[in-house]
């Protein structure tokens, strides 16, 4: 495993992966950047229309979705994010990023729109409010064993999805299955938080499966 | 897929991560669901539900208080976004209350009348995160040990002065940088000095950054406040009477928010600081006699 690692950083610092930027508008966008770079991403933040029409992949963090979208709308980026995801870019967004990959929100705040590209219909704090916040161990399709540490803070579920959305992890709720980890051609989605803890799985699985892949 | 999940809530993780996400983002101060809704348009990343604003607490004087559920209630109800709200120093009861209420995050802030002058709240003991104020590393660290998932500098708030701000930033700042350039043999009278947690001081000197977020609180007026709170460092910035207090509230609070995230870019500061009316006229905290500075509240 150590040397599969090592080639996969020598082939990043030999230029031959993609530029991945980390959309910096607001939220936890450095812990993203870390947990890409630790995996021998070429990465960075960006949050100008320079920076972003650069990238090659883009990583939407958790934060504040209303936040986000209303700086993305006032700096006019939301209509190139919206294009390039659309152009097949690969992307991945956490919970708040999961809601601005959506094509519906079920219950948005007034006028909040989304840059789309899975999909899906998801429901905003969907488990309920920052003391229903919880950590669970999830298995997620395409990671193997141990199970992922993932970490809800008022997160979003998906409410409804087209066939062409596969899922690749579902939380019980009350005997009800929602999916939390789903992903659509080049677009990955989760409604947890990879980034803030150790496991880098996630964003290896993103690189190497989605980003790669394209 | 499916499985047995032992979901398991008010984990440290879960507490400080709810921090994470506020990062690059201004919480704003707000009085009642007109306001709520304003800063939520805005682009703000969480609302302060409050009575009375810092400012009024100083005009008005008496004392300052948890608010009314009711008035957080129609707030919460009002808004997607996270809602916080006020106990006072050591009133672990308003804060059971709160949380109860499903308040997104607690502060236990000296703007309010302290109700113990010794103990702060055992933060441990609650599902809801707290967020606390702290002028200094040793005030910020005793914060962390009792619990605190989140620290603000205090600024002096209800001012529009930005100075004190400015001054316990620069403070925090310093005395980190001072930690990682110790010896580790010297990091146990650093403690001492600090009248800190060894192990948080030791942690401290290691990673060069607090174990929790750290925003900016008090007397913060204007965009360009804001944006160089966090040039010195700060995660993001609480914004107290300085939106409600001025000419154009809704223009001066999506200023705030535009100048948090491009706080880098003065192209971006100067056109946002164009046009915004009339600031909150504001008082000097040199003006303060001492015994009524907030910040000296909390120990």
């Amino acid at each position: 495993m150590p040397t599969f690692q090592f080639l996969i950083a020598w082939q990043n610092a030999a230029g031959n992966s993609l530029k991945v930027g980390v959309l910096a508008l607001q939220g936890d966008f450095r812990e993203h950047l870390a947990s890409l770079q630790a995996c021998g991403a070429d990465a960075a933040l960006v949050r100008t229309y320079e920076e972003i029409s650069g990238v090659e992949a883009l990583v939407i963090p958790g934060g504040e979705s209303t936040t986000i979208y209303k700086l993305a709308k006032n700096f006019d980026l939301l209509e190139l994010i919206r294009k390039k995801i659309k152009d097949g870019m690969p992307t991945y967004g956490s919970c708040a990023g999961m809601i601005l990959v959506a094509d519906k929100i079920l219950d948005p705040a007034s006028g909040q729109e989304t840059f789309g590209g899975i999909d899906m219909t998801v429901r905003r704090n969907a488990f309920g409010r920052q003391v229903d916040s919880f950590e669970v161990d999830l298995n997620i399709k395409g990671i193997s064993a141990p199970p992922v540490s993932a970490v809800f803070i008022r997160a979003p579920w998906v409410d409804s999805l087209s066939p062409r959305v596969e899922v690749l992890a579902s939380v019980e709720i009350d005997g009800e299955l929602h999916p939390v980890a789903v992903r659509q051609g080049s677009v990955l989605a989760t409604s947890f938080h990879p980034e803030i803890t150790s496991d880098n799985r996630i964003h290896k699985f993103f690189l190497e499966e989605i980003a790669e892949d394209i | 897929m499916s499985q047995d999940h032992n979901k398991t809530t008010g984990t440290g993780r879960v507490k400080r991560g709810m921090a994470e996400m506020l990062k690059g983002g201004v919480i704003m101060d707000v009085v009642n669901v007109e306001q709520a809704k304003i800063a939520e348009d805005a682009g703000a990343v969480a609302v302060m539900a409050l009575e009375r604003v810092p400012a009024d607490i100083r005009a008005q004087g008496g004392v300052a208080r948890m608010s009314d559920p009711d008035m957080i209630e129609k707030i919460q109800a009002a808004v997607s976004i996270p809602v916080m709200a006020k106990v006072r120093i050591g009133h672990f009861v308003e804060a059971q209350i709160l949380e109860s209420l499903g308040v997104d995050y607690i502060d236990e802030s000296e703007v309010l009348t302290p109700a113990d002058f010794e103990n702060h709240i055992s933060k441990w003991d609650f599902t809801v995160p707290f967020v606390c104020g702290a002028t200094n590393l040793g005030e910020a660290l005793r914060r962390i040990n009792e619990g605190a998932a989140m620290i603000r500098s205090k600024g002096e708030a209800g001012t529009g002065d930005v100075s004190n701000a400015t001054t316990h930033m620069r403070k925090i700042s310093q005395e980190i940088r001072r930690l990682t350039s110790m010896r580790e043999d010297e990091l146990y009278v650093a403690a001492k000095e600090l009248q800190a947690p060894y192990e948080l001081v030791k942690e401290v000197a290691q990673t060069g950054k607090l174990p929790v977020v750290l925003f900016t609180a008090g007397g913060i007026a204007t965009p360009a406040d804001a944006a160089m709170m966090m040039q010195l460092g700060a995660d993001g910035v609480f914004v107290g009477s300085g939106i409600f207090k001025s000419g154009n509230p809704a223009a001066r609070a999506a200023a705030c928010v535009k100048a948090v995230t491009y706080y880098t870019d003065a192209k971006v500061l100067a056109d946002v600081s164009r046009g915004l009316g009339e600031a909150m006229v504001g008082i000097n905290v040199a003006d303060i006699p001492v015994p009524h500075r907030l910040a000296e509240r909390g120990w």
